[in-house]
């Protein structure tokens, strides 16, 4: 079980007994609002006691929340879309959501990873592990946004790529390999935002470009905390302390220069006022995207070489770079 | 098959240690091994023909013609995020060396292959299971300018386990910063040859491994996305014994073809020497 979602249970309760007495009130003569005021003041410090700080383990579960906003949460607020179909060779996959989009009276092409909001919708999405066919379908859609001069906006939200025998079949790696050629070739300005769990490569094929942005509580990491602890610790149940020791949490990859942007989240996560976080994004990304209209192409696939150029930490005779070099 | 000097210097007193070991065991047959047979006969043993893995510079030294010049070798291990599990980051890195006889994962640099110059970079699975950290992402991207500056062909061996997890996101962004190199130099019309060794398998084979003109893989090397454990566990059955192998990649589509290593390095020249009668043309 989620351990956010056990949290949030107790506060629900209270939540149930205000509006419980909020009825009575209405209902009858004596006057209870001075109760309810107790009990609305013991929501809020229930509240900040429980979110307002969040470990990067918690956070992990954040991102995973099954209410979170996914994908077409966003999607569906451009001002339009249509959504594109398949990889022209085999499949449809649906954990990849794409099409042309409007955004602020412009259009763009908008990819995201598509988890389920429900059992039945995971199946039908994989749970949001993308199959070499949604790559392929990704990097079309990059493509032909690149030749028609069209940005690219993209939403990662995923465990990893879909580690499954026909995924292996169907050349997984390569299919990764050439999404990542494309974003690194594509004439016109990417704006990636992460707004749940960024997952290894798998989330790195819509990861490539001019500006990046994560929600708060979202995570961005090399390994999953599980994998990673069942490797280098070779125990699972050393999770949390991978989680720590990672560094996936926006702050400390903003500080890493790895991310550019952080969308801040209401308390207790972008699920308390979903569409206040939707138009949020929506508006960043907006801004992003104008702001980097205004180049040329080849600066801005200069600008975007050297971003990537410089991400590293190593040592020299010379230097020592720890994050990233100017 | 004899060293050269500059070799015998950089091995330096690793490799007198290593070729102390007079002996090893075939991990296939179980034929045991006279290590200086194994080594004439390029690390593939003498009974089943099993492809050993190889070192970074017994790769080069079976390659390369004369002098090696080599790129990036000054730049070593950083420690972004100061990581400890049951060791620390450093003293993980200091054992390697010890053990591989180089100070990183990668071995980079100019050289000769049969008259052909080439750019050539060597992964190496005894330095923290050839994993890619901001060190290997930036010597093969280094390598990759050079070659593009010089308009010289590339050749990279693979040798890899994924993205190195001590290195955290610095690590999966050297897959964004080796591709944007590989499509430069791509892009300038000059040639890219992949030679995938086992294993090679999740953030380098999703990234250059797979980008190159040509991909040629040694006999039942292990090549793939996700590693075999985690698909088993996923769908709780044992793998067959071929799935993810070179033999099985050919099958599939996904490589060129599976060179055994005795014709490697005729293979290589070929290659070369067709790219080389062309006339590049700018993407």
């Amino acid at each position: 079980m989620n351990p956010i979602v056990e949290r949030e249970k107790g506060l629900l309760e209270v939540e149930r007994r205000i509006n419980d007495l909020r009825t009575a009130n209405a209902n009858q003569p004596v006057d209870m609002s001075a109760e309810i005021a107790a009990l609305e003041q013991k929501y809020e410090e229930l509240q900040r006691e429980l979110f307002a700080s969040l470990t990067p383990w918690e956070k992990v579960h954040m991102a995973r929340h099954p209410e979170r906003p996914t994908a077409l949460d966003y999607i569906s607020q451009f001002e339009a879309f249509d959504e594109l179909h398949g990889d022209r060779h085999f499949r449809d996959d649906a954990a990849i959501v794409g099409g042309f989009a409007m955004l602020g009276g412009h259009a763009v092409m908008a990819i995201g990873q598509q988890r389920g909001r429900d059992t039945k919708e995971n199946i039908k999405r994989n749970f949001g592990m993308v199959t070499p066919e949604g790559y392929r379908k990704v990097k079309r859609l990059a493509h032909t946004a690149s030749r028609l001069g069209l940005p690219i906006v993209t939403f990662i939200d995923t465990k990893g790529a879909d580690p499954g025998i026909s995924s292996e079949e169907h050349a997984q790696s390569e299919a990764i390999a050439m999404c990542l050629y494309e974003f690194v070739e594509a004439r016109v300005p990417i704006v990636a935002t992460v707004i749940g769990e960024g997952g290894s490569g798998g989330a790195l094929a819509l990861g490539i470009a001019d500006h990046v942005l994560m929600l708060e509580h979202s995570v961005y990491s090399v390994a999953s905390a599980e994998g990673c602890a069942a490797i280098l610790w070779s125990d699972a149940t050393k999770a949390e302390e991978a989680a720590t020791r990672l560094k996936l949490t926006a702050a400390d990859l903003q500080r890493f220069g790895i991310i550019d942007e952080i969308v801040p989240e209401p308390l207790g996560g972008a699920h308390r006022e979903p569409l206040a976080v939707v138009a949020r994004v929506l508006e960043a990304v907006r801004r992003a995207v104008q702001r980097l209209s205004a180049g040329t192409p080849e600066a801005l696939l200069e600008e975007r070489y050297r971003k990537y150029r410089r991400i590293g930490a190593w040592g020299t005779g010379r230097r020592e770079n720890n994050g990233t070099t100017p | 098959m004899p060293m050269p000097e500059w070799l015998r210097i950089r091995r330096g007193k690793h490799a007198d240690q290593r070729d102390a070991a007079l002996w090893s065991k075939c991990p296939m047959c179980g034929e045991v091994l006279y290590r200086r047979d194994l080594a004439a006969n390029l690390f593939v043993c003498t009974k089943c023909a099993h492809h050993f893995r190889m070192s970074a510079y017994d790769r080069i030294s079976m390659l390369i013609d004369g002098d090696f010049a080599e790129i990036g070798a000054e730049v070593t291990t950083g420690d972004p995020l100061a990581w400890v599990d049951k060791k620390t980051y450093p003293v993980k890195i200091a054992a390697d060396r010890e053990k591989s006889g180089i100070n990183e994962g990668v071995v980079c640099g100019i050289g000769a292959i049969d008259g052909c110059e080439v750019a050539l970079g060597v992964m190496d699975f005894h330095f923290r299971g050839g994993t890619m950290g901001t060190v290997v992402g930036e010597r093969l991207t280094m390598l990759l300018e050079e070659a593009r500056k010089r308009a010289l062909p590339c050749i990279i061996f693979t040798a890899s386990g994924g993205a190195r997890m001590e290195e955290g996101m610095f690590a999966l962004m050297q897959m964004a910063k080796t591709t944007a190199a590989v499509a430069r130099f791509m892009g300038d019309g000059n040639f890219f040859v992949t030679v995938l060794t086992d294993p090679t398998t999740g953030g380098v084979s999703a990234s250059f491994a797979f980008e190159s003109d040509v991909i040629v893989a040694e006999p039942k090397a292990m090549i793939g996305f996700a590693g075999r454990r985690v698909i088993e566990q996923t769908i709780r059955q044992k793998l067959p014994d071929q799935f993810q192998r070179a033999e099985f990649l050919l099958e599939k589509g996904h490589i060129d073809m599976v060179v055994e290593r005795h014709e490697l390095k005729s293979t290589l020249t070929r290659l070369l020497r067709y790219a080389a009668s062309g006339k590049k043309v700018r993407a």
